[in-house]
């Protein structure tokens, strides 16, 4: 579904003057349906910026990222953008840290423009498994607390049914209650068949979810 | 004779003026500029139907002028004295014997021949004129054919009142190409327009404009599928003839209110009367104008 | 130009004088998709629109258009007539005043409605129709379709261009600072407005801004211009996540946080 061939990826901040910052080097991944990898790693590693070069988020420098999309492997990482839009909308789905917020739009509208039949009722319905409560669904989350937040920012990377899942700390804000809807979440797309690739800050729910773990270590010392 | 030459305009200027007449012809609706000359009358007053008449009058020919329809107003009888001094033509006001007619604000009712010409005295000869300033931009909009803007106009008339409502100078589409100002003849002419056998002639004397519409010519006002062009009268019949389809005019005849309703066009009233119909000649008070059926009466032809 | 491209660039250059406004530009726009022009004044994003729509001419370069026939046009070489109806039929030009692009003494209706008429629509209850339908797209009250312009807000005025200009379904729309001007809150809403129809129309948009944020929130590749050059451009989240060039990263970094 997934596979990483000697990814290479550094940071050249022109505003320092150029300095360059190596983050990931020949990292190799792969990840099969219905399995799930758990990025571990200190604090600063370079899980996030994987995570995201996963989803070309970020540049890689040298390497391949190849994707399962439509029966053949695309190397994101070497597409031109129109073909990554079109890997993001039907195979390669991703929940960030933190719900970037639009102004103006519903949390229900958020979520059901990701549905992809845009269904009203999947998403009150994972809404409500998320204990998102039916009064919020007609509000734009931007005054919601951190936790509804980010459960609206899961229910918007779940429904949409992607073949490949990319999970930046899903449950880092979320009590236990919730975080254990999460994980039976994340338990059910495996049975799908969905391929996960994830970041979980808390080691209990790692050992829960992951099958296996990729070590990610820092390139430089954290000084 | 007088000291003027044939119908007062040199011949040069005769020669420029015809050839703008032509262009004119060979692109119907089409506004041909032209050297517009100092006439012994200001502007306003039908200088430009004047140089067109006198560019085409000829020696043999019979003039007849009228003003608002009536060939004994003070315009009328000025302008066709004017030619029988400069050009000593023959003039008439009898539309059936004219071989020219100069008019302002009207169409006779009498159809017209393929052996007449019909001048009109035309005061703005740019139908866009209300809607765009700039003329640069409207020769523009006449070159590329742009004239939506004339159908927001009409569009906005019927949202305003619930039908177009231009009465005078209504705009027409000529030849399925040019948007034609008509000169401020009532809308109720328009459909005269539309394949008449004679040539009709426009002249716009101050702004300097020649434009025709050459015989049997598709002439059709704007307007909408949903609301079609519909000409309007008034209702009642001519107080002196009893015609019950021409253009009338309504006259004020004293101070408490009492009108009469007469043709416009005089000749054609006069012709009607003279074959016997009548009208109740009696004026109508103001309360019994709105009813209209007072006015009827008299033999239909 | 490529198979599927609906309008294509290649070496635009544009000087006014010794001010270098364009320089060696190339640009390509999909059926559908949204691009950002952003930099700073003087960058040239605006005069690139400009070019591109066909508005001005560059020193050098050409722009390819492709018609819905899939014939190819040469935008500075179409004649004016050509040029004109295709503004007014397959192609749309938001401008960032709205008042530029609107009868401010003609209703509502009739500002939406003049590009049917134009386009040589002659049935006046369907033209009313269809602008009603058009106001409430737009989330005006359709019960202003007789309503003058002059009594509507700037927000307003705004999604009544907007209306006006995707009357005849154009596939590709240029528009220069469309919310620049308009108060915060008006912003979001008319964003809102413009991302969902786009989406739903697949219209494709050249879309020029200072604004980064909109240019995250509505397209899908971004161009990054200064000084005439382009920069940088792709992915808008990962130009604006992960620039790669020094004045992008000099651009991101200065964005205010709310």
């Amino acid at each position: 579904m997934l596979q990483v061939d000697s990814l290479e990826k550094q940071f050249t901040l022109h505003l320092r003057g150029g300095l360059s910052l190596p983050v990931l080097h020949g990292v190799n991944l792969t990840v099969h349906a219905g399995e799930c990898v758990a990025l571990s790693g200190p604090s600063g590693a370079g899980k996030s910026t994987l995570l995201r070069s996963l989803y070309a988020n970020y540049r890689a420098d040298a390497g391949r990222i190849l994707i399962r999309h439509e029966g053949e492997m695309v190397d994101i990482a070497a597409a031109p953008p129109r073909t990554v839009v079109q890997v993001r909308a039907k195979t390669l789905g991703y929940v960030s840290q933190f719900l970037r917020v639009v102004p103006r739009v519903p949390a229900l509208e958020i979520v059901a423009e990701a549905a992809p039949d845009r269904s009203q009722e999947k998403a009150a319905a994972l809404l409500h498994r998320l204990n998102i409560p039916t009064r919020l669904h007609a509000l734009p989350p931007a005054t919601f607390s951190g936790g509804e937040q980010q459960r609206v920012n899961l229910a918007r990377g779940f429904i949409g049914g992607h073949p490949i899942l990319l999970l930046d700390e899903p449950t880092a804000s979320l009590d236990a209650a919730n975080a254990d809807i999460v994980i039976a979440m994340i338990t059910e797309a495996k049975a799908r068949g969905v391929a996960i690739v994830g970041i979980f800050h808390d080691a209990e729910v790692r050992n829960r979810v992951a099958d296996r773990l990729l070590h990610v270590a820092p390139l430089q010392d954290a000084a | 004779m007088n000291g003027y030459n044939f119908a007062y305009l040199d011949e040069q200027t005769k020669r420029m003026i015809r050839r703008a007449l032509l262009k004119a012809v060979a692109i119907p609706g089409h506004q041909v500029p032209f050297g517009s000359r100092e006439m012994p009358l200001p502007y306003g007053w039908g200088t430009g139907g004047i140089q067109v008449t006198a560019s085409v009058l000829g020696a043999g020919d019979t003039l007849k002028v009228i003003d608002q329809g009536a060939d004994d107003t003070t315009n009328a009888v000025s302008i066709r004295r004017f030619f029988a001094r400069t050009a000593g033509v023959a003039t008439t006001t009898d539309t059936n014997d004219a071989t020219i007619i100069q008019t302002r604000h009207r169409i006779p009712e009498k159809a017209l021949r393929e052996d007449q010409i019909i001048v009109y005295q035309v005061p703005q000869p740019e139908p866009l004129s209300k809607l765009e300033p700039s003329r640069a931009e409207t020769r523009r909009m006449h070159a590329l054919a742009e004239y939506g803007s004339m159908h927001v106009r009409l569009y906005e008339d019927i949202t305003r009142f619930g039908h177009i409502a231009i009465s005078y100078d209504y705009p027409v589409m000529v030849n399925h190409r040019y948007l034609m100002a008509p000169s401020p003849i009532p809308a109720f002419d328009n459909p005269k327009m539309h394949m008449m056998p004679a040539l009709q002639l426009f002249g716009a004397g101050r702004e300097k404009r020649i434009y025709a519409i050459p015989p049997y010519t598709d002439v059709r006002s704007l307007d909408f599928d949903d609301h079609p062009f519909r000409t309007t009268r008034a209702p009642q019949c001519c107080a002196l003839c009893g015609a019950d389809d021409s253009y009338l005019d309504e006259v004020v005849t004293d101070d408490q209110g009492g009108r009469m309703f007469v043709c416009s066009d005089t000749d054609h009233c006069e012709t009607r009367q003279a074959e016997g119909h009548t009208g109740t000649g009696e004026p109508v008070v103001k309360e019994a104008t709105a009813a209209g059926s007072e006015a009827r009466g008299g033999e239909q032809a | 130009m490529t198979e599927e491209t609906l309008l294509s660039a290649r070496g635009l250059s544009l000087h006014f004088g010794k001010v270098p406004a364009l320089v060696n530009v190339d640009a390509d726009l999909w059926p559908g998709e949204v691009l950002a022009v952003v930099g700073e004044s003087g960058s040239g994003k605006t005069t690139l629109l400009n070019v591109l729509s066909g508005r001005m001419r560059a020193d050098a370069g050409v722009t390819w258009y492709r018609d819905p026939q899939s014939r190819l046009h040469d935008v500075h070489a179409m004649p004016a007539p050509a040029l004109r109806a295709l503004h007014r039929s397959d192609w749309g030009f938001v401008h960032q005043n709205p008042r530029d692009n609107l009868r401010m003494s003609v209703s509502a209706g009739g500002n939406v409605g003049e590009r049917l008429m134009a386009a040589g629509n002659r049935h006046y209850g369907r033209i009313r129709e269809a602008a009603i339908d058009w106001l409430a797209q737009v989330e005006i009250d359709p019960a202003r379709v007789d309503d003058m312009p002059r009594t509507f807000s700037g927000g307003m005025l705004q999604r009544l261009q907007i209306a006006r200009t995707l009357v005849t379904h154009p596939r590709l729309v240029f528009m220069d600072e469309p919310t620049g001007g308009l108060d915060v809150s008006v912003q979001a809403r008319l964003l809102d407005l413009i991302r969902s129809l786009v989406a739903r129309l697949n219209i494709a948009v050249v879309l020029v801004t200072h604004d980064l944020a909109v240019a995250r929130l509505l397209a899908h590749r971004i161009m990054v211009m200064q000084r005439g050059e382009v920069v940088e451009t792709g992915l808008t989240d990962q130009v604006l996540d992960d620039p790669q060039h020094a004045y992008t990263q000099l651009l991101v970094s200065s964005v205010l946080q709310a």
